[in-house]
């Protein structure tokens, strides 16, 4: 699975990084950045409760 | 899943969720989505921040997708009036719903000042219809007065200062933003408007908003008379729970629940701004206005009030966010009062980070403009992380960057 990032509508709240540190994270600018765009096994349940806790909706997985 | 008619009263975020979640959970039965707006569903924080710059605001989801792919019946435009827990009925204009699942997602109104009614040019800012009014009033170029120095009049002065407008804002108290922040904290953030050329006023109280059907001034307890053509009230919200009265479920300052948002009546679970839910992350009972944890909740009551034997409890460390004059102010966790400490930047400049100690927990933390720490933070203290181990990890933060710093070259 690969996440996918909208990145007209993410603001930066950074909720994903607190709900997978592995994989999101908030750079000084404020800005999302990806640590890895492919989701492992072990982060796909804090993928999914990002995607649900992202209140611009920026985020959606692709197979 | 014994639940076979599902009702979700309040059309909001924490209602929304509940809806997708009963379906995500595999619930076939009926639903009822009851909501007092006649709007569908939408998002509120938008509404002080980008509403009033000036983005139109679509609702979360279209009426096709709620009616046909959640299969949910939509009563909006219809405020329920009252609870029967013995029928298991909720009364809603001129109607009756039987349920066995509730989910009670009423949220909060918006305090207003006593006195204004019925006079134009004074708003308060909740609803969607809020947010317009206000827009068009500062679109107008509204000589603007804000009463209460919290995050949603802060919103709205730092709206009204990007336009270039005037902008007075009225706090009673001598320090804003105390019960969210503590009082260090809420003068280092009140600084920025001042910053801003925003004139605020702390310690002094409104005595009458004034004029022939319209609003023409604000007259202060200090004697002040202040110039306005917009007066927004930004002095608070109120749990909804007005209809709830006689309904025999617990009520202070909220919906009273267990940890897994349970009411107590059978079926009846609640979420968002009306849920006073006991919070097993710290201990206590609390109630939030926040987007984080309406959403959450909402999805966590509907899918206990749909199966309660497998009820969970919802544990959260609260977080929220305010925009002001392009600068974002981030919280989690609690404003404890044993301690706060600045760890990086400094109150008054335009980024600093202070953490709050409880007992010898770190219990929360504040950042302005400080995105990159800010859910770290809230990493630790969803781990239980201790005032040291929070000091420690600052500690090596700070031993990075300045390792970062000499390594150039």
């Amino acid at each position: 699975m690969k996440i996918v990032v909208d990145w007209n509508r993410c603001t930066g709240l950074g909720i994903c990084e607190s709900l997978a540190p592995g994989v999101f994270e908030v750079d000084d600018a404020g800005d999302l950045v990806l640590l890895s765009e492919t989701v492992s096994d072990d982060d796909l349940e804090g993928v999914r409760q990002a995607i649900e806790g992202c209140p611009t909706e920026a985020l959606r997985l692709e197979p | 899943m014994s639940a076979r008619r599902f009702v979700v009263v309040g059309a909001s975020l924490a209602g929304l969720r509940a809806v997708e979640a009963a379906r995500k959970s595999g619930f076939d039965g009926p639903i009822t989505l009851i909501g007092a707006e006649p709007h569908l569903p939408y998002d509120r924080p938008p509404l002080s921040k980008a509403v009033l710059d000036g983005t139109d605001l679509p609702a979360f989801r279209g009426e096709e997708v709620l009616r046909d792919e959640l299969g949910a019946e939509l009563v909006l435009g219809t405020a329920a009036t009252a609870l029967d827990t013995a029928a298991r009925t909720v009364r809603a204009g001129k109607r009756e719903f039987g349920y066995d699942a509730l989910v009670i997602a009423t949220g909060a109104g918006a305090r207003t000042l006593p006195g204004t009614e019925g006079l134009r040019g004074v708003h308060t800012l909740r609803t969607r219809d809020d947010a317009q009014a206000v827009r068009r009033a500062l679109d107008a170029g509204a000589r603007t007065v804000v009463v209460g120095a919290g995050f949603i009049g802060s919103e709205v002065a730092s709206a009204a200062r990007k336009r270039g407008l005037d902008v007075t804002i009225v706090e009673a108290l001598p320090t804003p933003l105390v019960r969210a922040v503590g009082q260090t904290m809420g003068a280092a953030c009140a600084a920025l408007h001042a910053r801003a050329g925003t004139d605020l006023r702390c310690g002094v109280g409104v005595a009458a908003v004034e004029g022939e059907g319209t609003v023409e001034r604000v007259r202060l307890t200090d004697g002040t008379m202040l110039a306005a053509d917009l007066v927004v009230a930004g002095i608070g919200a109120v749990p909804a729970t007005g209809w709830l009265a006689g309904s025999g479920l617990p009520l202070d300052d909220g919906v009273v629940c267990d940890e897994t948002l349970f009411t107590g009546a059978p079926g009846v679970y609640a979420a968002g701004d009306v849920a006073r839910w006991h919070n097993p992350m710290f201990g206590r009972h609390m109630r939030l206005e926040h987007w984080t944890s309406a959403a959450e909740q909402g999805a966590v009551a509907a899918r206990n009030a749909l199966d309660p034997e497998a009820a969970k409890p919802y544990s959260t460390v609260p977080y929220f966010w305010s925009d002001w004059y392009g600068s974002r102010i981030q919280f989690v966790g609690v404003p404890a009062t044993d301690e706060v400490r600045v760890v990086d930047g400094q109150p008054g400049g335009d980024h600093f980070v202070a953490l709050y100690r409880e007992g010898d927990r770190l219990a929360g933390a504040l950042t302005l403009n400080g995105q990159t720490q800010i859910m770290k933070y809230r990493g630790l203290i969803m781990r239980g992380a201790t005032w040291t181990e929070g000091l420690e990890f600052t500690g090596r933060r700070r031993a990075a960057a300045m390792e970062r710093v000499r390594a150039r070259p």
